[in-house]
C-alpha cells in the first residue's frame, strides 16, 4: 500500500507541475487576444483617453510578467479576482462588484450536474454495451450496437439535440425542450430539466467508451486463462464479466475519465441548444467581451479538471492491478 | 472395463489465409478408466491440439472436419455448447503448460479453485475450500491453509503448477488433459510436480492424457505412448514396449537424441593465458547482491557450460561479461587483458571478439529486417566490408550455418522455423568473427532433434573456427553432449567447478547432486526408485509413501 500512496503522491505533484506550466500557457494565449475589454466595452464611444483610463483602473497597462505574478498570486490564494464585466465604471471598487469566483461558482456547478447526470447514464450504459458487444462478437448485435454508436458520435451535438428534442419534446412532450434551471429548484426538476441535454451528451460519449470496453475485453479473450476458464465449463458472460472484465479495467477506466473530462469542458454547444446555464456557456461570453479574469480562471478549471480526472484514472488503474495491490 | 474416451479418425483443420490446411489427419485413440495415455511429438506434431479436441474444444482458427469424440457415451464433436459446458471442469478437466498464464491474475487461487465445483452445483464453497486445503495438502504445497488465498502471483511456479493439478481434481474428474504441464520448470521443481500428480492421479483412479515433448518424462507417466509427427500418427504401444523396441524410424531417431557427445579433449596446456577470465564478480540488481565473488576461467577451443536454476544467476554472469551490467567488485580479462566494467566504455574492437547468441530467436531477431540485412549489419559495423564484398561474406556465414544463401538471403525470420532462426543468430554471431561467443540456453525453445542439429553445428564450427563457448543453460543432457568444463551455480555461487568428466563422477557436491539426479531418464521406474531413494529427506514429507 505504501508504494500505491508514494504513485499518488508523484503523480499528484506532476499535476501540480503541470497546472503550472498550463497557467503560464493560458496567461500568454488570452493576453494575445486580438482587442482588449476596454474597447469592447466602449465600443462606438472609445476615445483614446477613455480607453487609457480603464487600462489603468483595471491594470491593463502593466508589463505581462507583473500581471502574470499578480494573477498567479491570486489563484495561489484562491482569489479568482474580480470580473472586468461586473465592474460599475460609474463608482469604480464600489458596492454591488462581483468576483470571478462568485460569478463562476454557480455555472460550475451546474455543469458538474449535468456531467454527473450524464455520467450516471452514458458510464454503465457504455460498459453493459461494450460486455454485450464483446460477449455477442461478429453479430447482428455487436454491429448494430456498433453502428448506432458511431453514427451517434459522427453527427454533430446540435444535430442530436435538435433530433432528441424533435422526439422526446415536441412529437412526445416527455422532457422539456428548454432547461432554464435555477438556484433553489428541486431536485427531480432540476433532473428532469437536465435531461434532454444529459442524454443528447450521453450519445456523443457512450461510442468511444463502448468501444474500448468491447476491444479491451476482446484482446483477452486469445489468453491462457480465458481459455481456462471456457475449459471449467463456464457459461460465457462468466468468462467475460469474471475473468476478462477485472483485466480489462485499466483502458476502460482511462477512456471513462477522458469522457468526462470531455463533459466538464466541451459542452458549450449543447449548453447554448438547451439554454442551459453551464460554465461553457458563461466561458463564450467572457471570450466575446474580452473579460480576461473570467477567461482565464475558466481555462484553469478546466485543465485542472483535466489533470484531476487523469490522475484518478492513473490511480485507480494502478489499484486495479493485483500485482500492485498485493506485492509479494 | 469399458471405454472412458474413444476417438475415432479425427481430421483437424486451421485456418490460414482465407483457406483451411489439415493439422491432424485422422487420429483415433481409446483410454480406459484410470489409464494414463502419453502424447509425445515435437512441436507442431498437433498434440496440444488433439488434447483440446478430447475436451471437445477447439481455439479460434482451428475445426474438427472430420470424426467423433465420445466421452461417455456422448460425442463432443456434435454435443450442443451446453452439453459440453456440464462435461468441463466437472468430468474433464484440463492443466495447461504455463500455470503462470493460465491463473487468472486477478483472483485469489481458492477462488479459481472453488470456481468448477461451485459453478457446477457440484459442491458448496465452504466444502470446496476445505477440499482444496486437503488436496493442496496432498500435493504438499508449503503452508496449504494459506497458500490459496494468495494471488497467483505471490506463489512460485512450481507451486502454481500443483495448485493447477488441485484445481482440476477439484470436481474429481474422470478425465484430465495434461499439456506439457512440467516443461517451464527447473528439473529439481520438475520432479516435485511429477510425483504429485502421478500420486494423485493414482489415487483417484483418473484417467490422463499427458502430452510432452520430453521421452523421459512421459515414461514416467504413462502406461502407453502415443508418437506424433505433424499431426500424423507414427505408432502407439505400451511404455515398457515403446521405449526398449520402438518399430519406426521416426522414433528411433527420437530415442537416439540423447546419445550425442563430444570427444573429451586433451586438458589444457599449463600456463596458457585463458580468452575470458572472470575473477571474482559481485554483482548487484540495486542494492541486492545476485553474484557473490564468481571466477572460472574459458580457454581457447573451449566449451565452459555454466549450469543452474533460473533465478541461480547463469544470465547474470554473462551480462557482467558483456559489460551490460557492470560488476560491482571483481573484473573481466580477455586474453590477459583487463576489460572495462562498462559495454559503452569498451573499444569497438574488444565488443567485436565477444558475441552472443540469445534464447529466443523469435525476439532476438528484428521481424523488419531481412536475414541478409540482419547478417549482413555485424559484417559492415565491424568488419567494414560492403557491397558485394559484404554480399559474398554473408553468403559464406549462411553457408556455414548450413542455409542455401540463394533460398535465405531475402527471407523474413517470420518465414524461418525455430531451428532455422537459431542458425541466423549463430550467423550473426559470426559475423563479427569472434574468439568467444555467449551462448544463452540457445537449444531450451528447440525440440530435441533440431536443439541437437543445433549443438551439431556449433561443435563444428569449434573445431574450424577455434572458438570458444560460454554456455547458459539448464538442460543437463546438453552439458553432456557439449561441455568441456561445467560451472555449477546456485543462489549466485559457484557452488562446483571442473572438467565435465569429473562432474559426472561422484562424488560431487550435494547440490550439483541433487540436479544430476532430478534429470529424468528413459527407464519407466526411475521415478519410483527416485523417490523410494530420496525417502522423506528430500521431496516433502512422509505423505508421499503414505498415500
Amino acid at each position: 500500500m505504501l508504494s500505491i500512496l508514494k504513485i499518488v503522491l508523484q503523480r499528484l505533484g506532476l499535476g501540480i507541475v503541470t497546472l503550472f506550466v498550463v497557467s503560464i500557457v493560458i496567461f500568454i494565449a488570452v493576453n494575445s487576444l486580438p482587442g482588449d475589454f476596454a474597447e469592447a466595452i466602449l465600443g462606438q464611444g472609445a476615445t483614446p483617453e477613455s480607453v487609457a483610463t480603464i487600462r489603468r483602473d483595471l491594470g491593463l497597462d502593466q508589463p505581462l510578467v507583473l500581471r502574470y505574478l499578480t494573477w498567479l498570486k491570486g489563484m495561489l490564494t484562491l482569489d479568482l479576482g474580480t470580473s472586468f464585466a461586473q465592474l460599475n465604471f460609474a463608482n469604480f471598487g464600489g458596492a454591488g462588484t462581483t468576483t470571478v469566483a462568485e460569478q463562476i461558482a454557480p455555472r460550475l456547478s451546474n455543469t458538474m450536474f449535468l456531467a454527473a447526470v450524464t455520467a450516471c447514464i452514458a458510464v454503465p450504459l457504455a460498459v453493459t454495451l461494450g460486455i454485450l458487444a464483446a460477449l455477442y462478437r461478429n453479430t447482428a448485435f455487436d454491429k448494430a450496437a456498433n453502428m448506432f454508436t458511431l453514427s451517434s458520435i459522427s453527427s454533430p451535438e446540435f444535430f442530436m439535440a435538435y433530433v432528441l428534442i424533435l422526439f422526446l419534446a415536441v412529437l412526445n412532450p416527455i422532457f422539456p425542450s428548454l432547461s432554464n434551471i435555477y438556484d433553489g429548484m428541486a431536485f427531480s426538476e432540476r433532473l428532469e430539466k437536465s435531461m434532454l441535454p444529459a442524454l443528447t451528451l450521453t450519445l456523443v460519449v457512450t461510442a468511444h467508451m463502448m468501444r474500448m470496453t468491447r476491444a479491451a475485453i476482446i484482446s483477452l479473450l486469445a489468453s491462457p486463462y480465458i481459455e481456462m476458464a471456457r475449459l471449467k465449463g463456464l457459461s460465457p458472460i462468466r468468462v467475460i464479466v469474471v475473468h476478462a472484465l477485472p483485466n480489462a479495467l485499466a483502458p476502460i477506466i482511462n477512456v471513462v475519465a477522458l469522457n468526462l473530462a470531455y463533459l466538464i469542458t466541451g459542452v458549450v454547444v449543447v449548453e447554448v441548444v438547451f439554454v442551459y446555464p453551464g460554465i461553457g456557456q458563461l466561458f463564450v461570453d467572457s471570450v466575446k467581451i474580452r473579460d480576461i479574469p473570467v477567461v482565464q480562471a475558466c481555462c484553469l478549471i478546466f485543465a485542472a479538471a483535466y489533470i484531476l480526472l487523469n490522475l484518478t484514472a492513473d490511480v485507480l488503474s494502478i489499484i486495479s492491478n493485483p500485482r500492485l495491490r498485493h506485492p509479494k | 472395463m469399458s471405454d472412458l474416451l474413444t476417438v475415432k479418425d479425427l481430421w483437424i483443420e486451421g485456418r490460414s489465409d482465407e483457406t483451411w490446411n489439415p493439422i491432424i489427419n485422422g487420429c483415433s485413440l481409446t483410454l480406459k478408466k484410470g489409464e494414463v495415455l502419453g502424447m509425445i511429438g515435437e512441436s507442431g506434431a498437433g498434440k496440444s491440439t488433439i488434447g483440446l479436441a478430447c475436451m471437445g474444444y477447439t481455439r479460434d482458427g482451428v475445426r474438427i472436419s472430420k470424426g467423433s469424440v465420445v466421452f461417455d457415451g456422448i460425442d463432443l464433436v456434435t454435443a450442443s455448447a451446453a452439453v459440453k459446458r456440464n462435461l468441463l471442469g466437472k468430468r474433464i478437466a484440463y492443466v495447461a503448460q504455463s500455470a503462470a498464464a493460465s491463473f487468472n491474475p486477478a483472483h485469489k487461487i481458492i477462488d479459481q479453485h472453488t470456481e468448477a465445483p461451485v459453478q457446477h452445483g457440484v459442491s458448496g464453497r465452504g466444502e470446496s475450500v476445505e477440499d482444496g486445503v486437503e488436496l493442496y495438502r496432498k500435493l504438499r504445497l508449503p503452508n496449504p491453509e494459506e497458500i490459496g488465498f494468495r494471488y497467483p502471483h505471490q506463489v512460485s511456479g512450481g507451486q502454481l503448477q500443483r495448485a493447477m493439478t488441485a484445481m482440476a481434481m477439484s470436481c474429481r474428474p474422470d478425465l484430465i488433459i495434461f499439456d506439457e504441464p512440467t516443461t517451464a520448470l527447473d528439473v529439481t521443481t520438475q520432479i516435485e510436480v511429477l510425483a504429485s500428480i502421478r500420486q494423485i492421479v493414482e489415487e483417484y483412479d483418473t484417467a490422463a492424457i499427458y502430452i510432452t515433448h520430453d521421452l523421459a518424462v512421459v515414461a514416467q507417466m504413462a502406461d502407453r505412448i502415443k508418437v506424433l509427427l505433424k499431426g500424423d500418427e507414427v505408432e502407439e504401444a505400451d511404455t515398457r514396449t515403446m521405449l526398449s523396441d520402438p518399430q519406426e524410424e521416426y522414433t528411433k531417431s527420437l530415442w537416439a537424441v540423447r546419445a550425442f557427445q563430444r570427444p573429451t579433449k586433451p586438458p589444457v596446456p599449463q600456463g596458457s593465458v585463458p580468452v575470458v577470465s572472470v575473477r571474482n564478480i559481485t554483482a548487484a540488481y540495486g542494492t541486492t547482491d545476485v553474484l557473490h565473488e564468481v571466477s572460472f576461467d574459458i580457454h581457447a577451443g573451449r566449451t565452459v557450460a555454466v549450469v543452474g536454476e533460473s533465478g541461480s544467476g547463469k544470465s547474470t554472469v554473462a551480462r557482467c561479461i558483456t559489460g551490460l551490467l557492470p560488476p560491482r567488485m571483481g573484473e573481466i580479462a580477455f586474453d590477459g587483458e583487463v576489460l572495462p566494467a562498462n559495454y559503452k566504455k569498451r573499444s569497438k574492437e574488444q565488443l567485436r571478439q565477444a558475441q552472443m547468441i540469445y534464447q529466443m530467436a523469435d525476439t532476438a531477431l528484428n521481424p523488419r529486417r531481412t536475414i541478409g540485412q540482419i547478417i549482413g549489419r555485424p559484417v559492415q559495423f565491424y568488419m567494414g566490408l560492403t557491397g558485394a564484398k559484404k554480399r559474398e561474406r554473408v553468403n559464406d556465414l549462411l553457408n556455414q550455418i548450413e542455409l542455401e544463401p540463394s533460398q535465405y538471403f531475402n527471407r523474413l525470420p517470420s518465414e524461418l522455423s525455430g531451428g532455422q532462426k537459431q542458425r541466423i543468430g549463430i550467423a550473426r554471431a559470426l559475423a563479427a568473427e569472434p574468439k568467444f561467443i555467449i551462448c544463452d540456453e540457445v537449444t531450451s525453445a528447440l525440440d530435441q532433434l533440431v536443439a541437437e542439429g543445433i549443438l551439431r553445428l556449433l561443435a563444428d564450427l569449434q573445431d574450424t573456427l577455434g572458438l570458444s563457448y560460454m554456455f547458459i543453460t539448464h538442460d543437463l543432457a546438453t552439458v553432456k553432449s557439449i561441455a568441456d568444463e561445467v560451472v555449477v551455480m546456485k543462489d549466485g555461487k559457484v557452488v562446483e567447478q571442473g572438467p565435465k568428466t569429473s562432474m559426472f563422477t561422484p562424488p560431487h557436491h550435494a547440490y550439483t547432486d541433487l540436479l544430476l539426479s532430478s534429470v529424468p531418464e528413459m527407464d519407466p521406474d526411475w521415478l519410483s526408485d527416485l523417490l523410494k531413494e530420496r525417502g522423506v529427506d528430500n521431496i516433502g514429507d512422509a505423505a508421499i509413501n503414505n498415500m
